[in-house]
């Protein structure tokens, strides 16, 4: 077993553990912070896949802004809100999340099973990339490609997320401005 | 060498415990993070993709956009959740059920 795999079989494991214990634990700072974890985990499973600017990129965005974003949210709230919603009741097991584990657990299956049976090395698409060169290679300048192609090719998605980012900061400012004294 | 399974088979997982966390909280805050951790799974998924598509490099692409639209949605969403909260004081989503203010 090479180093890579054995990084991936650990980063898989972080991953897959903290998403349990997020999903797992009532306390909903605890959750939180949980998922941190998850997410650097992920930006690892990130750069064993040779994408090393996505992995970046979710560092400062997601965990850097997103998971800070929350926690500021959380955090900045009245003190009753921090009582009232910082923990929850009911166990992780018990008969009222039954119906949730039980289409949890069957989707997982069918997922899995799909995932096997598509046996997903093995497409034409997938063989003949290794071939033809158009594959990512560890040495490849991923940045240089990205910019690139953002620059060209997508140019299009890129402008309209623009527009996107500008709308959705307009309507989260004006949805959390203080309302007039009644 | 880890294979294109391992990747998906992670993604599977993930996939499923944010489903979880959406179907099973009482609370909408861990509902966002479980639609981050489904956002998270896809976007693991097309990284895992788009190592066999140097040229276009659509599966890159298109997890950058998908990271800076989980932002966009995640701070649309907690504006909201608080307007929720000050209105009904509480932010248990089984207790929110009115249309009327």
């Amino acid at each position: 077993m090479s180093l890579a795999q054995l990084l991936f079989y650990i980063m898989a494991f972080i991953a897959i553990a903290s998403a349990l214990f997020v999903a797992s634990t009532a306390n909903l700072v605890r959750s939180i912070f949980m998922f941190f974890v998850t997410l650097f985990a992920l930006a690892g499973l990130y750069v064993l896949a040779l994408a090393d600017f996505v992995a970046i990129t979710q560092i400062v965005i997601y965990v850097g802004g997103i998971l800070v974003l929350i926690l500021f949210a959380f955090m900045l709230s009245g003190k009753e809100t921090l009582n009232a919603i910082g923990q929850q009741p009911g166990r992780f097991i018990s008969i009222k999340t039954l119906p949730a584990f039980l289409l949890a657990g069957l989707f997982l299956i069918v997922l899995v099973n799909m995932i096997l049976k598509a046996d997903a090395d093995n497409l034409a698409w997938v063989k003949k990339a290794a071939v033809t060169k158009n594959m990512i290679l560890p040495g490849s300048a991923m940045t240089e490609n990205i910019g690139i192609n953002l620059m060209t090719k997508y140019l299009l998605p890129f402008e309209a997320i623009s527009v996107l980012l500008m709308v959705a900061l307009i309507g989260a400012a004006h949805l959390s401005r203080k309302g007039e004294k009644q | 060498m880890i294979t294109l399974t391992d990747f998906l088979i992670v993604s599977a997982a993930l996939f499923c415990v944010g489903l979880y966390m959406i179907v099973s909280k009482q609370n909408a805050i861990q509902i966002l993070i479980g639609i981050e951790l489904m956002l998270n799974a896809a976007i693991l998924n097309l990284v895992a993709f788009g190592k066999y598509d140097r040229l276009n490099n659509g599966g890159q692409i298109f997890a950058l956009f998908a990271i800076v639209l989980a932002a966009a949605t995640t701070a649309v969403a907690l504006a909201i959740i608080l307007n929720v909260y000050k209105q009904y004081k509480t932010i248990d989503p089984g207790k929110i059920d009115k249309l009327r203010d």
